[in-house]
Parts: C-alpha cells; structure tokens; sequence
C-alpha cells in the first residue's frame, strides 16, 4: 500500500488534515535538506514535498524561484534528488512527493525517472505543468509502478474539469487556492471554503489545499474543512532567513510544529 | 491539418501549462475559431492591415542585390515597410481585436529586444487598452530607445529581475502575470510559441505574408517562387511566409537560424540545428538546455533570435523534412547588412540579415532562372547603433 494512502488513512481516523511541507532539494545544499526532511518529520509533518529545481519555473512566485536558483547554482540535479531518497529512506518512512516541471523529468527520460523514483520509494509525483491531457504517456509508466501522480485543480477549473482531474489524480487531489503563482498572502480568496466543497462534491480522495497558505491562523482556519494543507513557500522564508547559521534546522522545525499545533487545535 | 485538436504538430506542441490556465487557453481557443469563420473579424482586420499597418507591403525584385549575387532572382518581401518596422504588428492587430472581442482590457506581452513590444503598446494605445510589457533587466539595459518608445506609447514596461533577465524569463513573467490577472487580462505572445492555440493562432496571423507573396509573385512573373528564405528566431516571420506555400512540396523553405559566434561555441540561438527535444514556455519543441534538462541561454547579437526555444511547427516541419535549417552567424550577418544597405538602400533588421546572409552563399550554386524570396522580415533602424559599435564607428 502505497505511504500516502496509509497517511491518510490514519488522518482521517484522527480528524486531522495532514501537514505538507515543501521543500526544495538541494536548497541551500543536499546536507541541509537531508537534515531538514528528518526534522520536520519529527516536528509534525505527515507527507514531504520534495521541490526538483527548474530554471523555468512558471508557476512558482519569488520566493520559490530563489529557492530553485540556489539550489540550481549548487549543482542539484535528478541524479543528486535519488540518492537523496534514497539516503532518508534509510531513516524515514514518511511519504515523499516530487515536484518539479516537466522538462527536467522529460530530459532525463520518462522511464527511467518512474522506474528509479519508485524503486527507492519516492511515493508520489507533482508536475505543475502536465495538466492530464498531456499526462497520458508519463500515467502509463507511472501507474503501473504504483508511482502516484498526483494533479492540480485550480479556482478557474470548470466543473467538468475538475470531474475529469479528481477521477485522474491518485494519493490526492492539490487543490490551488489562489488565481495565481506560489508564494505568500496576507489573505486567503474568500471562496476558498466553497471552491473546496464543490471539489469535494465529485470526489472521496483526499483534497489538499496548498498556495499561498502561511500562517499558523490560517492553517487553522482551513482544518476543518481540507484533507491535508501544503505550505512552501512560508517554509522556504523561514530558511531564506537562516541561510548560513546553525539555526537553520531548528528554526524550520519550530515553523513546522507551531502549524501542527494549529492543525491539531 | 495541423495542429490537431489538442493543438499537437506531430509529436510538438500541446499545452504544457499549470492548470490555472487550462480553462483560459480553452476560452481563447474557441473566440479564435469563431473570430476566425466571422466576416465582421476579417472585415476589421483587413481594415487595420491596410489602413493602419500598411499592407499589403510590396514584393520588391532586388535588382542591384540580384547582379551583386550573380546567381538567382531575388526578391524581398517588405515587411520592414510596416508600421513600427517590422511583421511584429501583424500579430499583435490580431490578437488585440481578439482580446477586444473577448472583452479583455488589460494587455499584456513580453519583449526580448522590444519590436514585439513596441507593436504591442501600439495596437493597445490605438484600441484603448491597459498594456504592460515585460522586459528582462538585460535587455532593458542594451535597448533603452525601444523602453522609451513603449512609454511614449502609454504601455507601463515592468523589469523582470528572474533567471537570467532576458526574454526567456520575460515570457515566464508574463505566463505568471496571466496565471494571476487571467479573468480579465490577454496576453499576446510574440511568436509562434507558447501553448496551443498560440502557435497556430499566431501563424494564421502572420500568414498573411505568404498569403500575399503568393499573389504578388503570380502577378510578376506568373509562376510561384523556387526557394523562400526566411530567419528564425520564434520562427513567426518565416512561419508566416512558410505556411501558405507549405503543399507545394517543389518549393524549397529554408530557416535561417543565428549561430552567433558560432556552433561550437556556446554562444549562439541554433535552437533547430544544435537543440534537442523539451517542453519550455508551454509546448514541446526543440530547446536549448543542458544535460540536466535546465534551460541555456541563447546568444545571438541580433536581439529577435536571441531565444533558447523555437515554434512547434517548425520543429514538425524539422521532423518531417519539410523545411530546411541552416545558420548564419554574427559576422557574416553583420556583412550581409552592409550588403543590403549598400547594394539596394535598404537598411535591414539584423535579423532579417541573417537570411540575407544565407542567400549569399548559396548564391553562387543557383541559376539566373531560380527565383528566391528572402522575407525581409524588419528594417535595421534599431540596430545602427550597435552596427556601428561592432564596426568600430564612433557616433
């Protein structure tokens, strides 16, 4: 059974959405990701997106684009991100999401890239930019590994899209909070709560809410009514500060435990 | 006919976008393809071609150019006679009576050098449009005159600070601006990039160049051309000539890539010649990157092919070997420049001196009954300066 339906599994017994912290490997280095992955594991979070830096990338606000830069000006690439997984998986068992753009993925080749992130247990994959109806060749590899691909709705999907996304996605569903790019908001679209229920309408699998979401007030605030809550570029603010002290690690799992604390409140 | 439904060349193409887009791409699909069938569209473009932008511009025989070369007829389709200098404008008149129709009153677009730029802010001053342009802080560095045009224009340009500051971060800016304002904000890419319907939107707008030749050239000399030569950055111009005359299979295309200061250096913009296979800006095509699948940065001193992608279709037309793709580079060029201006008194955009540049040497090979059109896709204005910088003239 795949580490994230396990996940959530348990969650929903609890009552509680899982907390889905993103980073971006490599950022500042491979070493400190390690450390931070393992922490923040500890520190209360449930599934861990790992960032694959891009040059490109479309999707991403300011905050995720310099985490994607540093990591880039460090060398980190697909090879570096594998024997990362492979590294924690010695340590940790907690679910690990890829995220990234296609290119890099593309480049290095679609089959080799499912095969060996399946085999050393990266559990699921994001790509931002493969909406499903460029997906089909990259699904037909992934599935059959157990390999999750896990797809984006957005506050501009129509019903019928989002019908057709909910069916396609596997793990759960990314829910896109904001019309917009990653990165921090003062405030979340007033909306949110009934752009969610109508997701919720055309699915049972887990929907998580992730853009733009920062503070511990407004984790809570989306507890109740979302499966899981993904938080980035907040993080990666967290990191940017710390860039180059020893508090770096720290500092992130206090970030991390104090939106646990406002999950489990 | 190509592109299929879902907007692929063959295997090029698509729409790589995040999902925020999806449902925007759809709704300009589908006000395109009613724009496209409905007379009144074509009626108030046709009047904006001809009234505003100048058309239809002249196919001109190059006579003194022709006895230079000493081999075929040549012949210049003048699209550096149009309004703001260049195709660019051909474009951007259709996609703003597009976004008009759409009820869209924000504009935006990126600019690399600021041609497609300036004939943004053009067409939305001249339709009463908000208009911001995105422009890397590189570019905006090495073409402030074309930063002043586009204020004098009303259009607002916001410096990209991303990446590696040129055009290329630009277009993200943009796709990110959209993926933001979408609701009420168009945005008119500059080529025939970027995910579908762009690239087959954009081409339709553009053909009306080799839709053009393709009468002018029966008029003069009663039978079509032998060989079009046209440069390729995006690839808008040459696909605008291209197209039209795509099923006469006798009739040679050739695109003219920028090899900057050559292929075996890395600085040059031969995205079809020394590219591979990859998704950038919302389609797959051919792209420079490296062997991480990061995407490189391209070099070219003529600042329109100074771009690491390069249309869909042109990477279908690579593939099924429908057109051919050669390079030029920065010297030869900048001698082809001179050339133009020396033999005809047309001073061309360095861009479109790359395909001059072709000519050139092919030249020799080809006999006095070939006929060949170059698209003389710009005029050279904006470049002098950096002309005479090369040359080592002081102004």
């Amino acid at each position: 059974m795949n580490r994230i339906d396990v996940v959530f599994r348990q969650l929903t017994k609890k009552g509680i959405p899982a907390l889905i912290p993103f980073v971006t490997a490599g950022d500042p280095d491979m070493e400190t990701t390690y450390g931070l992955v393992l922490e923040i594991g500890r520190r209360g979070a449930d599934i861990i997106e790992l960032g694959m830096p891009f040059s490109d990338p479309l999707a991403d606000g300011p905050t995720i684009q310099a985490a994607s830069q540093r990591a880039l000006k460090q060398g980190v690439n697909l090879e570096g991100i594998f024997s990362l997984v492979e590294k924690l998986r010695c340590k940790t068992q907690i679910p690990l999401v890829l995220m990234g753009y296609y290119n890099p993925i593309y480049h290095f080749g679609l089959e080799r890239f499912g095969v060996q992130a399946a085999k050393l247990g990266v559990d699921g994959v994001i790509i931002p930019d493969l909406p499903p109806e460029e997906a089909t060749l990259w699904k037909r590899i992934a599935d059959p590994l157990g390999l999750y691909t896990i797809f984006l709705v957005a506050p501009t999907s129509p019903p019928d899209r989002i019908e057709k996304i909910v069916k396609l996605s596997h793990g759960f569903i990314y829910y896109v909070s904001v019309t917009g790019v990653t990165g921090t908001r003062k405030q979340l679209p007033s909306d949110l709560i009934a752009c969610l229920k109508l997701v919720k309408k055309y699915t049972n699998k887990p929907v998580a809410v992730g853009f733009g979401v920062s503070t511990p007030d407004q984790v809570r605030f989306l507890a109740p009514h979302v499966d899981g809550i993904v938080v980035g570029s907040a993080l990666i603010k967290v990191i940017e500060r710390h860039i180059g002290d020893d508090k770096l690690i720290p500092a992130v799992g206090d970030f991390i435990f104090s939106l646990k604390q406002a999950i489990i409140d | 006919m190509l592109p299929d439904k879902r907007g692929h060349f063959g295997l090029f193409g698509g729409k790589f976008v995040p999902e925020t887009l999806m449902s925007a791409l759809k709704e300009l699909e589908e006000a395109y393809r009613f724009c496209k069938k409905d007379p009144q569209f074509k009626k108030e473009l046709n009047y904006y071609r001809r009234e505003y932008a100048g058309r239809p511009t002249p196919l001109y025989f190059a006579e003194e150019l022709t006895k230079d070369l000493k081999g075929p007829k040549v012949y210049l389709k003048r699209e550096d006679l149009c309004h703001t200098g260049a195709h660019k404008i051909n474009n951007t008149l259709g996609q703003a009576l597009l976004a008009k129709r759409m009820r869209k009153e924000r504009i935006i677009a990126e600019t690399g050098a600021g041609q497609h730029g300036v004939a943004t802010a053009t067409v939305a001053t001249m339709f009463g449009m908000q208009c911001d342009i995105y422009m890397g802080t590189e570019d905006i560095k090495r073409q402030s005159l074309n930063v002043f045009r586009m204020k004098l224009l009303g259009a607002r340009v916001i410096p990209v600070h991303s990446g590696s500051c040129t055009l290329k971060d630009a277009i993200n800016e943009a796709i990110r601006d959209w993926v933001t304002n979408v609701r009420n904000t168009h945005y008119i890419i500059g080529s025939v990039v970027g995910p579908h319907p762009y690239p087959a939107m954009v081409r339709d707008f553009q053909s009306v160049i080799g839709i053009e030749t393709k009468r002018q050239i029966l008029k003069k000399e009663g039978r079509l051309p032998d060989i079009l030569v046209a440069c390729v950055g995006g690839g808008s111009n040459s696909l605008g000539m291209f197209y039209p005359f795509f099923k006469y299979r006798d009739i040679k295309m050739i695109g003219v890539e920028a090899a900057g200061l050559g292929l075996h250096t890395h600085k040059h913009a031969a995205t079809l010649a020394k590219g591979s296979v990859g998704i950038l800006h919302g389609s797959l095509s051919y792209l420079l990157q490296d062997e991480d699948g990061q995407v490189l940065e391209a070099h070219s001193f003529a600042p329109g092919l100074d771009y690491p992608g390069v249309g869909p279709e042109h990477s279908y037309y690579k593939k099924i070997r429908r057109a051919e793709y050669v390079t030029v580079t920065d010297e030869e060029a900048l001698s082809a420049f001179q050339l133009l201006s020396q033999t005809e008194g047309i001073i061309p955009a360095l861009e479109s001196a790359h395909a001059i540049a072709y000519v050139q040497k092919i030249a020799p090979n080809l006999g006095k009954d070939t006929i060949l059109i170059i698209n003389l896709s710009g005029r050279g204005d904006k470049d002098v300066d950096a002309v005479a910088e090369r040359l080592g003239v002081q102004l």
